[in-house]
């Protein structure tokens, strides 16, 4: 019997159409209803509480003696788990829709009054003089829930294609420029982290993709992790988020590429910043 | 109710025997320290190293109710019951690595949640401050291939692949095309998550067992905080028990998409690959403007759900995805080129698939008709009793069927939700005392999770099990590799449908 199936498949997917969406209002509007990094208010914030520190698993939350504000947020521990918000008595944690959370340097994820300048554009001159306009991926799954793969996946169909983007996931770490790491990093899989990593020709970057890769998150730590990357390999992109939604992960990686600017200061989507 | 009973070691092995001889299923084992929290207060120090208890936990043949069988060790060795029961000798294992006690004629002794050549200063599990793990990599435990057969390779993978997958290091002994034996080494990514649990408030377990494996984050803290609500004896609102449902099938359907997606990756049918992974984005969409997380997390809390999704303007998406569907799952039933792959691919008998404890859609596609939400019926599927699909071709033909039909029977189900959702509160007060437990199970995408909670004295978490789907499917799969040949593997390893994180945990 001759097949019909491979026409038949080929004339159905001609039906579907095209169903890329164009970058970068389609990608936010795909992530409506998103569930991003709650924004602190510490004007809003009350002496004596300690409700929100109490209600956050990871420790994003510490308690300051003398510091800019009551409290200490660092959204490179944050798992967008809300409870601070459904905890806060006074609305100084509220939700929000922030997603874009890629960021080049660690501090820039913690919250401060000041907005720190350096915005790490010399990096970014750097790779795009390395790389022109396409880039080779490592992925790495350190011990990850499986959530930040399920995601990175995502980059791969139709509606995000990454690959027009010039961006594509190399099986080989000799071919790649960028190692993507998910996970806390366990005992068992940081040698074959490291040795990925050794294996990649000079002039290499390295990304932390999700909380559990940037600090541990809810997940680092213990008797069988490390806390994500930190102290582990030099990281040039944390990308924060439990797991960071698609627009989120390809935000970072045009970032890195010097494609997009970042996004976040002091711990949040900088004013005007929406819509760069 | 869950049915407790006191077991000696000595009636271990005539009870099993009895049960199974009846038809029953060893779900699995567990230990914990009963006089272990008192560890964890700095101020009471012990005079001596707890001991661990064991728990049994039995469903026997057409009831409702698990059995929990209670077994305390004392001077007495342990026998081991994989002999009888076989699915329960990885779980004997990991009690062995994390809590240090020995079951005697285990018949595959030796490291199974920790890697060989890792070791822990003290058992893991103990309650108190945990010690990191040493490590010095060693070789995986393989089997000698008898005589110098020159022909035979040793094909090693992972544990880093390519691609955006999960660690995991496979071995294949081969020849040629034919595979003689596989090993999958797994547990690269044993987090120790169940410590993680250890003296948390109950309402911050929820968080975490979302990130127990990502995609099963709705069936996990739906398991864990039906545990919870048995030890307090809590009902939880019937509108809450209603929405869980909803939420349970949002993940059934996106998981799946996923699945048919991924399985279409591997028989290079590339249209159904793309439409397949397009459909779950889809679905992941409607979850997200439902509930602000595309993996529906955040919403299930010990005595309900912590707030409502928004249920306005989801039963239009949802109506076009099902037509859209329709048409991916007619064309999927009826690509030759596509089924040919699929066809005798994967072989797992019914009677394999029962003794080694297979689950979910990969059981129900070896003939066995069982499903916790229609047997053992939690929430509101006591009220909204699902339809069960059941293959018995035992190949990955079959196995995509089922997940078919789940998908059909997903959103048939969400729509009955929708319809005649109850009114009222959506959370009900829910605080287990000191000292109480309680066990509480979900049918995952992947089939049966099931979650042990004890309480401390202070009202905090002692001891949180987690028995997860994969970490049974696994253990089937191997068996279904062996003697096939290595053009067939990516199809049938994908036709499982299995996680790592899940199983390793
Ligand atoms: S949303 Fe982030 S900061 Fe708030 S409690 Fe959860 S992890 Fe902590
Ligand atoms: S960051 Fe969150 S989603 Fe990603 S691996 Fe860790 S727990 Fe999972």
């Amino acid at each position: 019997m001759a097949n019909k199936s491979v026409p038949l498949w080929t004339l159905y997917g001609l039906k579907q159409g095209k169903a890329t969406v164009p970058w970068p209002a389609g990608e936010r509007a795909s992530q409506q209803g998103f569930l991003g990094m709650p924004r602190f208010d510490p004007g809003k914030c009350a002496e004596g509480c300690r409700e929100c520190v109490d209600a956050c698993l990871p420790g994003a939350i510490t308690l300051q003696s003398g510091g800019e504000a009551r409290l200490s947020v660092d959204y490179g521990r944050c798992i967008v788990c809300q409870l601070c918000v459904e905890a806060c008595p006074t609305g100084a944690f509220a939700a929000s829709s922030d997603w874009a959370f890629g960021a080049r340097h660690r501090e820039d994820l913690v919250w401060s009054r000041a907005v720190a300048s350096a915005d790490g554009t010399a990096l970014a001159g750097e790779i795009r003089r390395v790389f022109g306009r396409s880039l080779h991926i490592r992925h790495v799954d350190a011990g990850s829930c499986n959530g930040c793969e399920s995601e990175l996946q995502a980059l791969g169909n139709p509606l995000y294609n990454l690959h027009r983007l010039g961006i594509f996931f190399t099986p080989s770490p000799r071919f790649a420029d960028l190692l993507l790491v998910t996970g806390p990093v366990t005992y068992a899989l940081r040698e074959p982290l490291e040795a990925a990593y050794a294996a990649m020709p000079e002039p290499r970057f390295v990304m932390a993709v999700g909380t559990c890769a940037v600090s541990g998150g809810s997940n680092g730590g213990g008797y069988s992790c490390a806390n994500g990357l930190e102290g582990l390999l030099p990281v040039d992109l944390y990308l924060p988020g439990c797991p960071p939604n698609p627009a989120a992960i390809i935000h970072a990686l045009l970032m890195l590429v010097g494609r997009m600017p970042q996004r976040v200061r002091g711990g949040r989507i900088a004013e005007g910043s929406e819509r760069a | 109710m869950t049915r407790y009973t006191d077991v000696a070691p000595r009636d271990l092995e005539p009870r099993c025997r009895e049960a199974v001889a009846a038809g029953a299923r060893m779900q699995f084992v567990y230990a914990w320290y009963p006089d272990g929290s008192r560890a964890l207060d700095d101020t009471q120090p012990m005079e001596q190293t707890p001991t661990a208890e064991l728990r049994y936990i039995v469903h026997a043949a057409g009831e409702h109710a698990p059995q929990i069988w209670r077994c305390r060790p004392g001077a007495q060795p342990v026998p081991s019951l994989a002999p009888i029961a076989p699915l329960l000798s990885w779980h004997e294992r990991e009690v062995t690595d994390l809590c240090g006690l020995k079951f005697k004629d285990q018949p595959q002794p030796g490291p199974k949640v920790l890697l060989p050549g890792a070791k822990a200063a003290r058992p893991p599990l103990l309650p108190g401050p945990p010690a990191p793990l040493t490590y010095v990599r060693e070789p995986y435990i393989l089997p000698e291939i008898a005589g110098a057969a020159p022909d035979v390779q040793l094909l090693p993978f992972g544990p880093v692949r390519a691609g955006v997958v999960e660690s995991a290091h496979f071995s294949f002994y081969y020849i040629g095309e034919a595979i003689l034996h596989y090993h999958p080494q797994l547990f690269f990514k044993h987090r120790g998550m169940e410590k993680r649990f250890e003296g948390l408030p109950p309402p911050l377990g929820a968080v975490l067992a979302e990130r127990v494996s990502g995609v099963g984050s709705v069936a996990h803290s739906l398991a864990y905080c039906q545990a919870l609500e048995a030890a307090a004896q809590c009902e939880v609102p019937p509108r809450a028990a209603w929405l869980r449902v909803l939420l349970a099938e949002l993940e059934r359907l996106y998981n799946h998409l996923h699945y048919l997606g991924h399985l279409c990756h591997t028989t290079t049918l590339k249209v159904g690959d793309a439409e397949g992974h397009y459909l779950e984005e889809l679905a992941k969409q409607i979850n997200c403007r439902a509930t602000g997380s595309r993996f529906l997390r955040s919403l299930i809390c010990p005595g309900g759900l912590r707030r409502e999704p928004g249920l306005e303007g989801l039963a239009e998406p949802l109506a076009r995805l099902r037509a859209e569907f329709d048409g991916y799952a007619a064309m999927l039933e009826s690509s030759t080129t596509h089924l040919d792959r699929l066809i005798t691919t994967g072989v797992l008998g019914k009677q394999l698939a029962f003794d080694q404890g297979a689950t979910g859609p990969v059981e129900r596609a070896s003939g066995i008709d069982r499903d916790p939400r229609r047997d053992q019926p939690y929430g509101a599927y006591r009220e909204l009793p699902p339809r069960v699909a059941v293959r018995d071709g035992c190949d990955a033909r079959a196995r995509q069927q089922v997940r078919i039909e789940e998908i059909e029977h997903s959103i048939e189900l969400i729509g009955r939700v929708l319809e005649g959702l109850p009114d009222g509160a959506s959370r009900a007060e829910c605080r287990p005392a000191p000292g109480s437990e309680g066990l509480g199970w979900a049918e995952s995408p992947r089939g049966s999770v099931y979650y042990a909670v004890h309480l401390d004295a202070r009202g905090r978490l002692a001891r949180v099990k987690v028995k997860s789907p994969s970490f049974s499917n696994w253990r089937v799969f191997a068996h279904t590799v062996h003697g096939t040949n290595m053009m067939d593997y990516a199809i049938n390893e994908a036709s499982f449908g299995l996680t790592i994180a899940g199983c390793d945990r």
